[in-house]
């Protein structure tokens, strides 16, 4: 595409977005621009929608879209399968990542990593130089090899299941990678292996969409801009101090202003 | 109605005089008998138990003629596409028939087509059929016109390093062809061996179908080891009978991996008596129905002599509107103290016009037993489809590697590598649309 050297091509652009799902309006006109190279945070008390928002741009289809503008460089989101997206780069780690018994790390990776290759006209990675990469990537999440053989997150710890879709995200190099709270429940030394994960991917041609509850990630990732989430719209936007306030003065102001939904959305655990 | 008799005598009439073993006197009496058994009722109905999920009715209007004999077979038929293994020694049928072209026997091993020991030896068998002499519905029929099958006799303790592929092609040339096959397993004390029935084919077209009956009859010596497997891969227009019949002495070990994926109406009947102590029997079953096939798996664990252990379980994948049925009978009689049995049926169905119906069913005569039952039946877990999807998998591989997942349990049991393989791929091919 266009010159490297500038982070300035637009990547994500949502215009109006709203979804709902079992009648029930979730996001109700979101605005959110992502240039390429850019990190973004989004924060938001529990229920806001920043799952909702993750999984709509992952494209689960249980959730009714609609909006003025949906793109994703250059191309309109509302046309595309999950897998379409996937190949171009939009990579979810999930809040909650699923169990799948039957089907290995190592195999998910293999077909993962084959179809993204296929999309953009590549051959299949040789199986050889597929496991050295693997290995070396697993590495990086202080995982042992014993994993890539296990089935897919069946039976690993939380912070197992977080490690792996960091890992994920390393070998799959997205150029729009989201993080959904994959922060939650790591420690000192984990939140380190992601920070660094990301910042090893950072670059120009890569964006990230970090949705956080804690400044404390935000000690090792600089972000551009952060956005404050609630009732299903984009709040406040600013900078890292945006999110230095929420951490000395929680979510209250954000929850009142919020057309208030049903009570009981507390701050994170 | 009762048409189908009357065809049947017709062809028996015709044909007696052709089919292997005619000259020797006990075969033709057994012939006759068992014609005049399967004559009192015809095909079984759904008011038996045993047949109250499958409805014979669309059989009733059609004519399955049994070839008189191997030079009505056609003989040219490429068989590069049912090889699993070119190393394995092989036996190539057609439409009822041995064809000894296409076919590799192996050496030093008593291994020969039935019509052949049936014409040459058969006293040597002859204990073997008394059973079939009480048999009735498909199991009389088959008697009455078994042509050929397989006979093995392993002496005692010898191994087999290497399976034995048998291959049936419904083929059926110029009419709609009924197979009749029957096979003997003799496996001698301490003796192991795998075998391979393999049933392919799709008859003389899609229209005209072709029946398929096959019975097999393994007795199992005092520590023998039998890793057995049936492969049912037939045409959508093809009606498949299958019958399994196992006597299992001490310290024996059988092992049944059963996979039904082909026929219009594929019935699946096994059988097991554990007669002595110590006797392990295992029964993996897998099952997968498109369009408006119907499967139904009808197995009898018979617990007959103390510790010995049973482990069954079957999984089917139900897609279109297809039907699958599992029901599996556990005996444990009175003798059969510290009997470990367990048995367990799970189910998915991939469309909302599948059905799956589940009847485990345990019977306990003895006190000091370990025994557990159950059955499932669910759908392809969304979440993990969107997970795989959002890694850029396609949705027809996602699915197709969830359905492999969940035949794995069955599966990843099978010690034969390339029908590990061969199942991977026909899932991958099935679900690929
Ligand atoms: N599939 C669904 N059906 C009904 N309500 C849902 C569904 N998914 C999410 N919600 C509701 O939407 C709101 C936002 O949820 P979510 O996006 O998970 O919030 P967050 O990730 O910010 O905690 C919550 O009130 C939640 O209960
Ligand atoms: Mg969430």
């Amino acid at each position: 595409m266009s010159d490297k050297q500038t982070s300035g091509d637009m990547l994500l652009k949502i215009r109006n977005l709203s979804a709902e799902t079992g009648g029930v309006r979730i996001l109700k006109g979101i605005n959110l621009e992502l240039r390429a190279g850019e990190v973004h945070v989004i924060m938001g008390p529990n229920g806001s929608g920043k799952s909702t928002l993750s999984q709509v741009l992952a494209g689960r289809d249980s959730y009714q879209v609609s909006a003025d503008e949906f793109s994703f460089a250059g191309h309109d989101l509302r046309g595309m399968s999950p897998e379409e997206r996937a190949r171009e780069g939009i990579f979810l780690a999930f809040q909650y990542p699923v169990e799948i018994p039957g089907v290995s790390t190592v195999n998910l990776l293999k077909e993962s990593l084959n179809a993204i290759r296929k999309h953009r006209g590549e051959q299949p990675m040789d199986a050889m130089d597929f496991l050295t990469m693997v290995k070396k990537k697993i590495k990086l999440v202080d995982m042992s090899e014993e994993f890539l053989y296990r089935s897919v997150n069946e039976a690993f710890s939380g912070g197992e299941k977080k490690r792996s879709e960091i890992l994920q995200m390393a070998v799959l190099e997205p150029c729009l990678a989201i993080l959904d709270e994959t922060d939650s429940g790591l420690d000192v030394d984990a939140l380190r292996l992601l920070a660094d994960g990301v910042n090893r991917l950072r670059g120009p041609g890569r964006s990230f969409l970090v949705i956080t509850h804690y400044q404390r990630l935000l000690e090792y990732i600089e972000p551009d801009h952060v956005h404050i989430l609630a009732g299903g719209r984009i709040a406040k936007s600013g900078g890292r101090e945006l999110a230095l306030e929420i951490e000395r003065e929680g979510f209250a102001a954000y929850e009142r202003g919020a057309d208030a939904k049903k009570a009981g959305s507390s701050r994170a655990g | 109605m009762s048409t189908v008799i009357d065809r049947s005598q017709a062809d028996f009439h015709r044909l007696a005089g052709f089919l292997p073993g005619h000259q020797t006197p006990w075969i033709a009496d057994l012939r006759a008998r068992a014609l005049a058994r399967f004559a009192e009722q015809g095909y079984p109905t759904p008011r038996e138990e045993a047949w109250k999920y499958t409805d014979l009715a669309p059989l009733a209007g059609k004519h399955f003629q049994p070839l008189a004999t191997r030079d009505e077979v056609v003989a040219r038929v490429a068989i590069d596409d049912y090889v699993l293994d070119p190393q394995w020694p092989r036996l190539v049928f057609i439409d009822g028939y041995h064809v000894p072209a296409l076919s590799m026997l192996p050496a030093g091993v008593s291994l020969a087509p039935l019509a052949e020991v049936l014409a040459q030896s058969p006293d040597t068998i002859k204990p073997l059929f008394t059973a079939s002499d009480e048999a009735r519905g498909f199991a009389a029929l088959n008697t009455a016109f078994m042509s050929d099958g397989l006979c093995l006799r392993l002496t005692p303790n010898v191994v087999l390093e290497q399976p034995i592929h048998f291959i049936h092609i419904a083929h059926g040339g110029a009419r709609p062809a009924a197979s009749y096959l029957r096979h003997l397993v003799l496996a001698g004390r301490g003796s192991r061996a795998t075998l391979i029935e393999h049933y392919v084919g799709e008859g003389a077209d899609a229209k005209a179908g072709a029946l398929t009956s096959t019975m097999t009859q393994c007795v199992l010596e005092e520590g023998a080891a039998l890793e057995h497997y049936q492969l049912n891969e037939q045409g959508l227009s093809v009606y498949h009978f299958s019958s399994v019949h196992v006597h299992q002495s001490r310290g024996s070990r059988y092992v049944s991996h059963n996979v039904q994926a082909g026929a219009r109406i594929a019935r699946s009947d096994l059988h097991a008596v554990l007669a002595e102590p110590g006797a392990q029997c295992v029964m993996n079953g897998l099952y997968f129905g498109r369009g408006r096939q119907i499967v139904d798996n009808c197995t009898f664990i018979d617990h007959q002599a103390p510790h010995c252990s049973s482990r069954q379980i079957y999984r089917g994948v139900l897609d279109g509107e297809s039907r699958g049925v599992f029901n599996g009978h556990v005996m444990v009689r009175q003798d059969a103290q510290h009997t470990d049995a367990q048995q367990m049926n799970s189910n998915l169905l991939l469309s909302d016009d599948a059905e799956a119906d589940a009847r485990p069913q345990l019977t306990i005569n003895a006190d000091d037993v370990k025994c557990s039952h159950g059955a499932t039946v669910g759908q392809l877990n969304e979440d993990a489809l969107f997970y795989l999807r959002a890694r850029g998998v396609a949705a027809e591989r996602a699915r197709a590697m969830l359905v492999q997942a969940f035949a794995a349990d069955i599966v990843s049991h099978m010690s034969a590598e390339r029908v590990r393989m061969h199942l991977d791929a026909l899932i991958a091919a099935r679900l690929g649309r």
